[in-house]
């Protein structure tokens, strides 16, 4: 898309997705904004629109966000049918509205994922997401048991690669950008990052194996390599860290298919 | 009145918080996991208070209005943690980092408070790299530093531009983990909207579920609000927009004191105003200053050129000129009054709003724009996004906005406030950053009052309460406080009037802005204080909050917050008014040296205010603790 580089008011026509509740049928509605400055936020917009639907009586449109700069992983529109809309490496909190021109339709619907169910028009319930990450997605560091810091080099190649996949917003665009509604670009981020640094060796097989379990349980589809994932993803997270899970999760599989398990209960003596 | 002992321990400054560990009374490991505590808010603070505690088997529930714990906007900070490690072996220390703290706070903290941060500083990169942060390194393996505002070290631990939101997601991890086992129980899209004092104690919360409207009680042998800061009384801030004073303020309602509320941060380096319908600023990280340098034109007929035609005879590059021992890395309050000033005088850039320039072009020349683009990239990034412009070839456009607040509520060294039972943590409290704070103090501040300090001391107050001894949430006080939200939500949703809540939170923001702002002085606080009372009349009068209360509803949650800042605004406009001097971020324009610096009043103010409530139209009580330091002598800040 090219951007709009005039300083020009623009006007636009919303059709937004409007749903009053998880089991409630839901429909778009097209709504006006006029006089728009192109320096000004999607989500600003939104606002805008918000506030002129309640002076008139009306429910505005019930959008997420908090931070508005890209870094919470709260905003979660699909826009033009692009999670986060147009542009790359940003979250829809990043979208200016010179990126529109005047006299454009935009279309605005939720994240769209069976896992993502819908809360009320563009919300969605992302909790799919807590739950994978409680059931591995740490390292177990109990507070006040840590080692000095600098007692591990790290060669500063593996610590920014594990920076690269840390980097994860958890909105779930790339969620809402696969076909299947696979989560495995968010759950390869995590394993990746951990994976990564000898302080997360340890927990390396078991982590995997859980976040990878908790995932399929949670109803996210698999990956069939079309990366639409890492092109939605708002900090341009890079597939190859789920090549990276798949190598993880198959030694995990098989280690843990032929590991003898300690008999002991861990009890000690006394 | 309300009495505040600050209960610091006796004896040497650097020996109080070893001791106070070995005296303080323990809780056996069968008996602890007999007591409930509620933490409310999950970010640095909240996370990794909520999973500490869990980790030494309290019962832990968690509260988070986010729809995750790791949405919180801790995740927003960008430049870095400041820990006393002296890897550089650049003469810092313990005591540096706590001097310089003392010093960067206008001498307004309290000093055994701020000797314990800078203690626990080092455990806590130990503990995230422990946990899995991926910090900056250098190629050799070790952890890299760089320099921040106010020091003359390099002690910042740093992961990009985005160390808040790996030491947040580190803290998150923790706390999932804890949910995981079971230790800690976690209620996300969930609202406090009062707190439940019980013979002077606190022992519960009122809770509102956003997604359901259902309004429930929530019983507990201590509450910890790790609930940030109120910087979004401004409208216009660098905080998120869901960032709220709703916890603290109800607390304080509830007889909770509010200390310093006037202490507000402005930060010198964030993207200008650009229009009304502006909701947020954007903040250019403090970690800029390292290697930009800030100017604008000598004349004021130049500032609407392009900067890059401007000679260099022609720059003012006023920070280093008015303070060139730290230059560009003078403390953020210097900063800010030095950019109003400049902007003040006529010279100020930029078609929007006013600004100031921040010039990379040097560090371009000096280390190459690879090396820029690896050190700053993320934060380049962002700018152009924001003003479609390149910072590369074009230096930035920068101007102070609201960042954080010093005030909050006050504690003492046990971090528990004048309610017994009620423990309050990082940004929420008042302790640490007396009249200012220093950049990446923040973050080093949540995690230590989390991971570090109270484990300790919850575990010393529960000791003295029986276990199992809490209240049912049948009692009155339970039911009388319920009664207070449900009145507060019906009132909201039946008042059919005409304006949206954005309306009255942009106009108190203007209010806020214009007199409780970079500089204050009699006579706008005056007016604030005439004024602010209208626009709550009118605000409960032709607010319109359309919905149900039975569902998720954003313009109700937004009204009960919009409705406690103004309330709050007040008490910051009486706080500043009564505070008859400047400090840190505090600038009375009738305190100043004739150079324009900060004339402190020792003599009179050196005291921490602590307001407290006395009933619904009538004025608060100030209460004084007085600030006695023992270690440092109190002197003229001076960074010239």
């Amino acid at each position: 898309m090219v951007a709009n580089n005039s300083q020009q008011a623009l006007s636009i026509t919303l059709r937004v997705w409007r749903q009053a509740g998880p089991d409630q049928p839901g429909k778009f509605v097209d709504y006006p904004a006029k006089d728009l400055s192109p320096h000004m936020s999607f989500l600003e917009m939104l606002d805008m629109v918000n506030d002129e639907l309640t002076r008139k009586g009306e429910e505005p449109i019930a959008f997420a966000h908090d931070c508005r700069e890209g870094i919470c992983g709260t905003c979660s529109c699909t826009i033009n049918g692009k999670p986060h809309g147009p542009g790359r490496g940003i979250a829809t909190c990043q979208l200016y509205m010179r990126t529109f021109h005047d006299g454009d339709v935009i279309v605005v619907e939720p994240f769209r994922a069976t896992a993502f169910p819908i809360v009320k028009d563009l919300v969605t319930d992302r909790s799919g997401f807590d739950k994978i990450m409680k059931s591995g997605g740490f390292i177990t560091a109990r507070a006040g048991s840590a080692p000095e810091a600098n007692a591990t080099l790290i060669p500063k190649e593996n610590a920014d690669l594990a920076m690269d996949a840390a980097a994860c917003i958890g909105c779930g665009a790339c969620v809402a950008a696969c076909k299947n509604a696979s989560a495995m670009l968010f759950v390869a981020a995590k394993v990746s990052h951990l994976g990564l640094l000898p302080q997360g060796e340890v927990e390396r097989d078991r982590r995997v194996l859980a976040m990878v379990g908790t995932m399929e349980e949670q109803g996210f589809g698999n990956c069939t390599n079309y990366y639409e994932c890492s092109a939605a993803c708002p900090k341009l997270i890079s597939h190859d860290f789920i090549a990276r899970m798949n190598r993880d999760y198959l030694k995990a599989s098989f280690r843990s298919a032929f590991q003898h398990a300690s008999n002991s209960t861990g009890g000690g003596a006394g | 009145m309300a009495k505040l002992e600050s209960k610091t321990p006796p004896g040497p400054l650097a020996d109080k918080w070893r001791k106070y560990k070995t005296d303080i009374k323990l809780i056996n490991p069968a008996n602890k996991r007999k007591y409930d505590v509620i933490v409310v808010g999950a970010g640095l603070a909240g996370s990794s208070a909520a999973a500490t505690l869990a980790e030494l088997g309290y019962k832990v529930k968690n509260f988070v209005f986010h729809d995750s714990p790791r949405r919180a906007h801790s995740i927003a900070a960008q430049g870095g943690i400041n820990a006393a490690k002296n890897y550089q072996n650049d003469g810092d220390s313990v005591h540096r980092l706590f001097y310089d703290t003392i010093k960067g706070g206008d001498y307004r903290s309290r000093e055994a408070n701020v000797h314990r941060l800078a203690e626990v500083s080092v455990n806590i990169i130990d503990q995230c790299v422990a946990q899995g942060v991926p910090f900056a390194r250098e190629y050799g393996g070790l952890l890299a530093n760089r320099s921040f505002g106010g020091a003359q070290v390099s002690r910042t631990f740093y992961a990009r531009g985005q160390t808040g939101q790996q030491l947040l997601l580190g803290a998150y991890s923790a706390l999932m983990r804890m949910v995981g086992s079971g230790g800690v129980q976690l209620f996300t899209n969930s609202e406090m909207l009062d707190l439940v004092v019980i013979d002077g104690h606190a022992k519960g919360i009122i809770v509102r579920d956003l997604i359901t409207g259902e309004i429930s009680r929530h019983a507990a042998d201590a509450v910890v609000l790790a609930t940030g800061g109120y910087g979004n009384v401004f409208n216009l801030s660098t905080y998120a927009r869901g960032s709220n004073t709703t916890a603290i303020w109800r607390a304080y309602k509830r007889r909770a004191c509010f200390a310093n509320p006037c202490y507000t941060q402005i930060h010198p380096t964030c993207i200008p105003v650009s229009g009304e319908y502006q909701s947020k600023l954007t903040l250019m990280s403090e970690s800029l200053r390292n290697d930009g340098r800030i100017w604008v034109p000598k004349n004021k007929e130049d500032r609407l050129k392009d900067p890059n035609s401007i000679p260099e005879a022609d720059r003012d590059y006023y920070l280093e000129r008015m303070y060139p021992a730290f230059g560009n890395l003078c403390p953020r309050d210097i900063a800010s009054r030095a950019a109003k000033r400049v902007c003040d005088e006529g010279r100020g850039v930029g078609t929007s709003g006013p600004g100031v320039y921040l010039d990379f072009s040097d560090a371009i020349r000096r280390l190459g724009e690879n090396m820029v683009r690896e050190r700053y990239g993320n934060l380049f990034d962002i700018y152009h996004e924001i003003t479609g412009e390149s910072a590369y070839q074009t230096p930035m456009r920068i101007y102070p906005a609201v960042h954080y607040t010093m005030g909050g509520l006050w504690v003492d060294y046990n971090l528990m406030s004048n309610l017994p039972g009620l423990f309050v943590l990082g940004e929420a409290n008042f302790s640490d950053h007396g009249a200012n704070r220093l950049g990446a103090s923040a973050l080093m501040q949540g995690l230590a009052d989390g991971y570090f300090v109270v484990p300790y001391t919850v575990g010393n107050y529960l000791a003295d309460q029986k276990p199992a001894s809490r209240p049912s949430t049948d009692a009155p006080e339970f039911k009388a406080a319920e009664e207070n939200v449900r009145s507060m939500t019906k009132q909201l949703l039946g008042n059919k009037g005409t304006q949206p809540v954005s309306h009255f939170h942009k106009r108190l923001g203007k209010i806020m802005w214009e007199y409780c702002g970079m500089a204050r002085n009699t006579a706008g606080l005056r007016k604030a204080l005439e004024e602010l009372p209208k626009l709550r009349e009118e605000f409960w009068a032709s607010v319109n909050v359309p919905g149900s209360g039975e569902a998720l509803n954003q313009s109700l949650e937004q009204a009960g917050r919009v409705a406690d800042f103004i309330e709050l605004g007040e008490l910051m406009c009486l706080d500043a008014l009564t505070r008859e001097e400047s400090c840190g971020g505090h600038f009375r324009e009738e305190h100043q040296y004739p150079d324009g610096e900060c004339k402190r009043d020792d003599e009179n103010f050196a005291h921490v205010a602590a307001w407290e409530f006395q009933g619904p139209g009538k004025p608060p009580l100030l209460n004084k603790e007085p600030l006695a330091y023992e270690s440092v002598k109190m002197s003229v800040r001076n960074y010239k």
